[in-house]
């Protein structure tokens, strides 16, 4: 018995005498994400966790150009729009291949676009393509020539450009998916700085420098995208060398990285926007002191320092400034005011009035809802309103929320992370995107004034022009204050000290090209 | 001489059927009653009734529900489990690459829990009301009242975090790796903990039955006769008391197969228990169907498997 005892402990001692693991070799980046992706296939995966892959495999015509939300060439090289904002001819790259060594071309970019879009096109049965409506305004696509293709739009729609940056435009080799039809999306093909090496089920996705990249060849040899689902293993990894380098480091753990000269936190604004959508069809909040009054008894500063830590800034309006060009500064966040909140009360006469709350337990881009929640149950309750929460998990919550509050709730937390300033307040602040016209405005927000002015910045393809009119739009909501606007989510991530050249983007993709680790 | 151990086996294998079928028939109705359904999962924010009905639409979800049964149970005995919603693959095909981690991981932690169990269980009886019976029953007593996700947790800490000897989760080395040590060194800690929780209820029962074995009268008879107090207990008193501890040993195997769904979400270990939590959050209906169908089927097995062997232990079992 004591032999068996001590062999075994001489084992032990010998599996953990040996440091293999303990270090990551270099020139090999090894990164957190936070789920096993659904797949590599840009046209058919949602999850920001997959864009972070994606963005590296594959280029799009267009991209973010670094630190901005701006649209700047990738594989086009330039670009013509029609007077009438309906024709977009792109010149291609004419250098380009996809790392199965298939060529880039116009014809590449017809067999994308119409294999997401055309129910005729015979690779359609490899979707489903959830994220399709993104183009749903493009009425035609075709090659001009080898290295020139024209888009024909039903309708103008300026975001198109933002919308070809996203991923969901990202262009994938033809041949691959002839070849592999749906199972694509573990074989991918694209163009990007890294190509897809193997993909091992809930353990790691890898892929290897392109070194014919036409950008520029990465400096990294490899980056492996591991999958560590819970958020408190991923920071234990990162605390013991497992991983260099992890995104969405939880609020309470921020401090531990911060304080150790190991690694460093990186941050970065996004578009991404928190706040509570209030039902304006049933009292209270109706009355519009009653919606001011809550933007004023919330305080938003305790929120982003206290609960979250830091990793949020203070809302102001519907826009999130990270749309810098769209983004209206001379507004200033309501303040906490608890009196003038009560004054505003009184005068629309809704002292004690009882406001049903829904509250998720969690959910892509809703940070910390459940202490949110109650906190802000608490601010309400000091100015002389009864809330009563109710909490949901984050499916229940959207199939609650996403048909309308009507009947059921006063009041809903949300979030939105968007690509244009556009998508949020055209999708959830209309008149016709009430849920019944299958929109967002789960509150029935209503002014035809804003309408207006979302139609036509939606329409005109001057971007000066389009940023007057989203101004414009976000000083009357602001004031009308269909919602109450909480928090700006800033991403973070953490990295080892012998990450070089990393930065976070505001679009929350995760771009390696220029990365290395010596 | 006919052995009476291959009717019997054969009984339980035919009872095994319509368990199955009962247990798919319950999961599907359940899944399709909690609010959710895949299209929202899977649009996430861009979840609008019209892309919603479209999506369904392209899934094959919006047919009535019991033809979706059939379809699914027609496909089944063809040996199709469908595709899963969210990723796009054969249900079959994922569970098959992830079916073999979790067998590695319960099965470690089964074998260890039971050697532990019947270790700390006999020496308790042994021992009876002595200091080292006290310890052992706190210790027990911990591992059958620890949440397993917490005790991982705290592993995690301890062994990756603090001392660094171990590897915080997953099953191979990320780069470099993937032999039989490095296999070892990752199953250390997520096989220890399950086996940590799962030790207490063997233990206990050891110790149970092996107290009601060492007062029978022909234990008494063994020491009478002079025999080695060892012998006595090991040959004697435990093979007797083995009769009631292996069924027990059955259903534990079900409790690891069900404690590797938190122990494999916190370590990352890439089996069917992480498979379905993520499958479940998304509504991913037939990849849940398919994974519960197989840990099902396996626990079924550790407890047939569990039952033949008391019946080779003791034939009047089968009667």
């Amino acid at each position: 018995m004591k032999r068996v005892v001590q062999s075994l402990l001489f084992g032990l001692a010998a599996l953990a005498s040996s440091p293999l693991w303990a270090e990551t070799p270099p020139n090999v980046l090894i990164v957190g994400q936070i789920a096993e992706p659904q797949s590599l296939d840009p046209h058919a995966v949602t999850a920001v966790n997959d864009f972070r892959i994606l963005v590296n495999v594959y280029d799009g015509l267009v991209r973010y150009a670094d630190g901005t939300l701006n649209v700047e060439p990738s594989l086009a090289t330039d670009w013509t729009i029609s007077d009438d904002g309906l024709e977009y001819t792109f010149n291609l790259r004419e250098d380009v291949n996809f790392h199965d060594g298939s060529p880039f071309n116009a014809e590449a970019v017809v067999f994308n676009f119409e294999r997401m879009l055309n129910e005729d096109h015979p690779y359609y049965d490899t979707g489903p393509f959830p994220l399709a409506f993104y183009f749903g305004q493009v009425d035609s696509v075709e090659a001009v020539s080898d290295y020139q293709v024209k888009f024909t739009l039903t309708e103008p729609f300026a975001p198109f450009l933002s919308n070809l940056a996203y991923p969901t435009g990202l262009i994938i080799s033809p041949d691959a998916v002839r070849e592999h039809g749906a199972e694509v999306g573990r074989n991918p093909s694209g163009t990007g700085a890294f190509q897809f090496e193997e993909w091992q089920a809930n353990q790691r996705v890898v892929v290897t420098r392109n070194p014919g990249y036409w950008d520029g060849a990465p400096s990294l040899e490899a980056v492996v995208f591991r999958p560590i689902t819970d958020a408190n293993t991923r920071v234990a990894e990162m605390l013991s060398g497992g991983i260099d380098l992890m995104v969405e480091v939880p609020p309470d753990n921020v401090s531990t990285f911060v304080d150790d000269g190991s690694f460093a936190l990186y941050e970065q604004a996004g578009p991404h926007l928190w706040f509570l959508i209030l039902n304006m069809k049933e009292a209270p909040f109706n009355s519009k002191a009653m919606r001011q009054a809550v933007n004023y008894a919330i305080n938003k500063e305790s929120l982003v320092t206290d609960i979250l830590q830091g990793t949020a800034t203070v809302a102001t309006g519907p826009t999130p400034p990270a749309f810098g060009w769209a983004y209206n500064d001379e507004l200033e966040p309501y303040p906490y005011d608890p009196d003038r909140a009560r004054e505003l009360i009184a005068e629309a006469g809704g002292e004690g009035a009882e406001i049903t709350f829904y509250v998720t337990e969690g959910g892509s881009g809703m940070l910390d809802p459940i202490s949110m929640g109650t906190a802000i149950q608490a601010d309400l309750a000091a100015v002389g309103l009864n809330v009563s929460i109710e909490t949901y998990e984050w499916n229940t919550f959207l199939g609650e929320v996403n048909p309308g509050l009507e009947g059921k709730a006063d009041m809903a937390e949300m979030a939105w992370m968007t690509n244009d300033p556009d998508t949020l307040p055209f999708l959830a602040l209309r008149t016709e995107a009430f849920p019944e016209n299958g929109g967002f405005n789960s509150g029935y927000y209503s002014n035809p004034e804003v309408d207006e002015l979302l139609n036509q910045a939606r329409t005109s393809t001057d971007q000066d022009e389009r940023a007057r009119l989203y101004r414009e739009m976000q000083a009357i909501v602001y004031d009308d204050a269909p919602w109450a606007f909480i928090a700006n989510w800033q991403q973070n991530a953490v990295a080892t000290d012998a990450v070089e050249n990393f930065k976070l983007q505001p679009s929350f993709l995760l771009q390696l090209q220029d990365v290395s680790k010596p | 001489m006919r052995s009476p151990i291959w009717p019997y086996i054969g009984k339980r294998l035919a009872m095994t059927l319509p368990v199955l079928l009962g247990l798919t028939l319950i999961v599907f109705f359940i899944m399709a009653m909690i609010p959710g359904d895949p299209a929202t999962a899977i649009l996430g924010s861009y979840a609008t009734p019209d892309n919603v009905a479209r999506l369904n639409a392209q899934l094959g979800l919006d047919k009535p529900l019991v033809s979706q049964y059939f379809t699914w149970l027609g496909n089944l005995l063809q040996g199709d489990l469908g595709r899963s919603f969210n990723q796009n693959r054969e249900v079959l095909e994922i569970v098959n690459e992830r079916f073999g981690a979790t067998l590695i991981l319960a099965g470690t932690a089964l074998v260890l829990c039971s050697i532990l169990g019947l270790l700390v269980g006999i020496v308790s009886a042994v021992k009876q009301y002595g200091l080292v019976d006290k310890v052992l029953t706190l210790i027990v007593l911990i591992g059958i009242s620890t949440p397993a996700f917490w005790l991982g947790l705290l592993m995690i800490m301890l062994f990756a975090v603090e001392f660094r000897v171990l590897p915080a989760s997953g099953m191979y080395a990320v780069y470099g790796g993937g032999d039989l040590p490095d296999l070892i060194r990752h199953l250390i800690l997520p096989a220890g903990t399950l086996a940590f929780i799962a030790t207490g209820v063997i233990a206990r029962l050891t110790r149970a039955s092996m107290l009601e074995v060492l007062r029978q009268d022909y234990i008494r008879t063994a020491r009478a006769k002079g025999l080695a107090e060892r012998r006595v207990i090991y040959r004697h008193a435990f093979k007797a008391a083995l009769v009631s501890i292996v069924p027990v040993i059955g259903i534990q195997a079900g409790f690891v197969l069900g404690g590797a769904v938190y122990i494999e979400t916190v370590f990352q270990w890439p089996g069917i228990g992480s498979m379905l939590v993520t499958a479940i959050s998304t509504r991913d209906l037939l990849l849940v169907q398919g994974g519960v169908l197989v840990v099902a089927a396996a626990y079924v097995f550790f407890n047939l498997l569990a039952d033949v062997v008391q019946v080779l232990l003791d034939p009047r079992v089968t009667s």
